[in-house]
């Protein structure tokens, strides 16, 4: 089975942080709930392996 | 001009067991003459079983309900003997459209595979349906098959007692008794005979409300499945717009939970909301509206001793996905030559065991499916209703995302994977013919694959020469033998990375086992072993 990666993975860290909390900057609070819906499909179809989703699943919880 | 569900087609006569002076014995009542009771008397009567049908009912479905029809449900049908005419009489469709709000987000055409002789899916009335099964009832009845339909003649009671069943009929000239050494309930998704005989039905109910309307228009739309989310029509909720025979139209509309369910269903309401969703311009006229709130639920069990569910009774589906008469079409084919086998005293009554093992996993896929069908046009929370939104944002856009739109996934016919009635599989054969697959159609030298399987145990000899027909616990398995070169309709399906293929198949069309080579000994093996001669062991 493929592992997820949670060892720091993102090159510049800081610049994508950055870039996410632009893309919500003009957004309403509905509008910025949609678009993170939109950017997590993105992602997990990106991903696409369901062993790798599924450990992101259970990560994602607290 | 009456309309068609409107005409009674099995009026209530006089039977000469209501003058008896001992409640007469049968081999088999079935309860329900709807799809399912009739799809199994048909099966079993053709099987020279007596049967006999009561209905508290003397006509076909109250307005349409079911109008989608899928390619295994036609299938069955052939074997049953049903005419053709009900396909031919359908409308075949393979595109659809899905819009969200005010636009189409994508168009799909489900490019059906070539080589089968029945289309994908039709769509038909389930009044004409119901009317072609009582038609083949009749023509059975004038080949003197051994099937009688009851009509308006209620089942009030039922005892069960050591090796058969008695129950209370209640007909215009009063109560008799009746009793029967097996009872199939096919009474509908309120089953009376579930209630007389306490039993659960568990499951989840959506909280939600749609109107069903079919309506009778000149329209030029095409012959697609068109589907809204948050239409301006109806907005916040969901439509549907499909085509029938006769120029009826199938529409659905999605109305929420806090409704007025009487006040919804006047015509002073209905027609402002299809004026709405058609435009002002196009004529129609009502032939049927109802209200429903869907449901997926099964009862823990099919077979209670003497006592078969099949159809509604067993388990219901809301209706994203046609799973319903679909499924219960499946329940009859499956449980047809068991109950044969059992009566003839050619097999043990667990053999109708693995009908509760098959159907039920049949029940739970199609439950599955449909829950998840529900759950994407009704969400149940908000994030819920976020994740659906952007799933459909993305579909316009994105090849990716389309997949995960759900308007319902359309019934496909359970595999019976893990049956204790399945054989050997030996061989780099293709996965969707595995055992416990229904057979796949192909086009063989003179018509079709599954028109030669008709009802008896079968070999399916591809390019194996020495297959002969065996005799082996009653039954009379037949040979057919074809060759393939591995290119073709047969190879693909059939062959695999293999040369040759043995297969046995069960009266249900359905593969029990698969080898390269023939073996009189593995196949009379198999062949107990589907008859459930193996079941002590697998069932503990
Ligand atoms: C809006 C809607 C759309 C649907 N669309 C589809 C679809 O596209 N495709 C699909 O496959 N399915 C669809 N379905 C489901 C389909 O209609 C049912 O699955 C199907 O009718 C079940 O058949 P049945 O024979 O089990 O039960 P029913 O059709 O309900 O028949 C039960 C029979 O039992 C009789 N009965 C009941 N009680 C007694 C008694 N005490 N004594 C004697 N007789 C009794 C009744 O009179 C009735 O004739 C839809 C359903 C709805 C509501």
């Amino acid at each position: 089975m493929s592992k997820l990666v949670l060892k720091p993975n993102l090159s510049r860290a800081d610049d994508f942080y950055a870039a996410l909390l632009a893309e919500h900057e003009t957004l309403t609070r509905d509008e910025s709930d949609a678009y993170n819906a939109r950017l997590l499909l993105v992602l997990a179809n990106h991903v696409g392996d369901p062993d790798i989703l599924a450990q992101a699943l259970a990560a994602a919880r607290k | 001009m009456s309309r068609i569900f409107e005409t009674p087609l099995y009026p209530y006569q006089r039977s000469a067991d209501q003058d008896a002076a001992d409640p007469v014995r049968h081999p088999v009542i079935i309860v329900g003459a709807g799809p399912v009771g009739l799809a199994a008397a048909i099966d079993l009567a053709q099987r020279d079983v007596p049967v006999v049908v009561i209905d508290e009912n003397d006509k076909v479905s109250f307005g349409s309900r079911a109008i989608c029809f899928s390619k295994r449900t036609l299938e069955i049908l052939d074997r049953l003997g049903v005419d053709p005419a009900l396909t031919e009489m359908g409308v075949t469709w393979n595109a659809g459209r899905v819009f969200f709000d005010e636009r189409e987000v994508y168009n799909f055409n489900l490019l059906p595979e070539t080589g089968h002789k029945r289309p994908a899916f039709i769509n038909l009335q389930q009044y004409h349906f119901e009317k072609f099964l009582v038609d083949r009832c009749r023509q059975l009845q004038s080949q003197g098959k051994p099937l009688e339909i009851r009509g308006n003649s209620k089942v009030s009671a039922l005892r069960q007692q050591v090796g058969f069943v008695s129950l209370d009929v209640e007909t215009p000239d009063g109560p008799y008794t009746l009793e029967a050494d097996w009872l199939l309930a096919c009474d509908g998704a309120n089953s009376p005979i579930r209630r007389m005989m306490g039993l659960d039905f568990v499951g989840r109910v959506f909280e939600d409300n749609f109107l069903i309307a079919d309506v009778v228009m000149e329209a030029d739309f095409p012959t697609e499945r068109w589907f809204w989310f948050d239409p301006p029509f109806n907005r916040g909720q969901s439509a549907l717009l499909h085509k029938q025979p006769d120029g009826v139209w199938r529409i659905d509309l999605q109305l929420g939970w806090d409704i007025d369910r009487e006040r919804e269903k006047l015509p002073e309401n209905v027609i402002p909301r299809l004026k709405a969703m058609l435009g002002d311009d196009v004529k129609f006229e009502l032939e049927w509206v109802s209200i429903y709130t869907f449901q997926c639920r099964r009862m823990e069990k099919f077979r209670y001793d003497h006592v078969i569910f099949a159809g509604d009774s067993a388990h219901q589906v809301s209706p994203f996905g046609a799973r319903g008469a679909n499924s219960g079409l499946q329940d009859v084919d499956n449980l047809g030559w068991k109950l044969k086998a059992v009566i003839d005293g050619l097999a043990d009554a667990a053999l109708l065991d693995t009908y509760d093992a098959e159907r039920v996993l049949g029940a739970d896929e199609n439950i599955l499916n449909s829950t998840r069908s529900t759950d994407f046009i009704t969400p149940k929370s908000e994030m819920s209703r976020i994740l659906r939104n952007a799933v459909l944002d993305l579909a316009e856009k994105h090849e990716f995302a389309r997949p995960l739109v759900n308007s319902g996934r359309l019934s496909v016919p359970c595999v019976y994977h893990g049956s204790p009635l399945n054989g050997p599989d030996e061989g780099d054969f293709p996965s969707r013919t595995r055992p416990g697959s229904p057979a796949v159609d192909a086009p063989i030298p003179g018509g079709w694959l599954l028109d030669t399987l008709d009802g008896g145990f079968h070999l399916l000899a591809i390019n194996v020469n020495n297959a002969e027909p065996i005799e082996e616990a009653g039954f009379h398995v037949r040979v057919l033998e074809l060759k393939s070169a591995g290119a073709g309709a047969i190879g693909e399906r059939y062959l695999g990375n293999e040369k040759t293929a043995i297969y046995l198949i069960r009266p249900d069309q359905h593969v029990v086992a698969r080898w390269r080579e023939y073996s009189e000994k593995a196949i009379r093996r198999a062949l107990r072993r589907a008859l459930g001669n193996d079941l002590h062991g697998d069932v503990a």
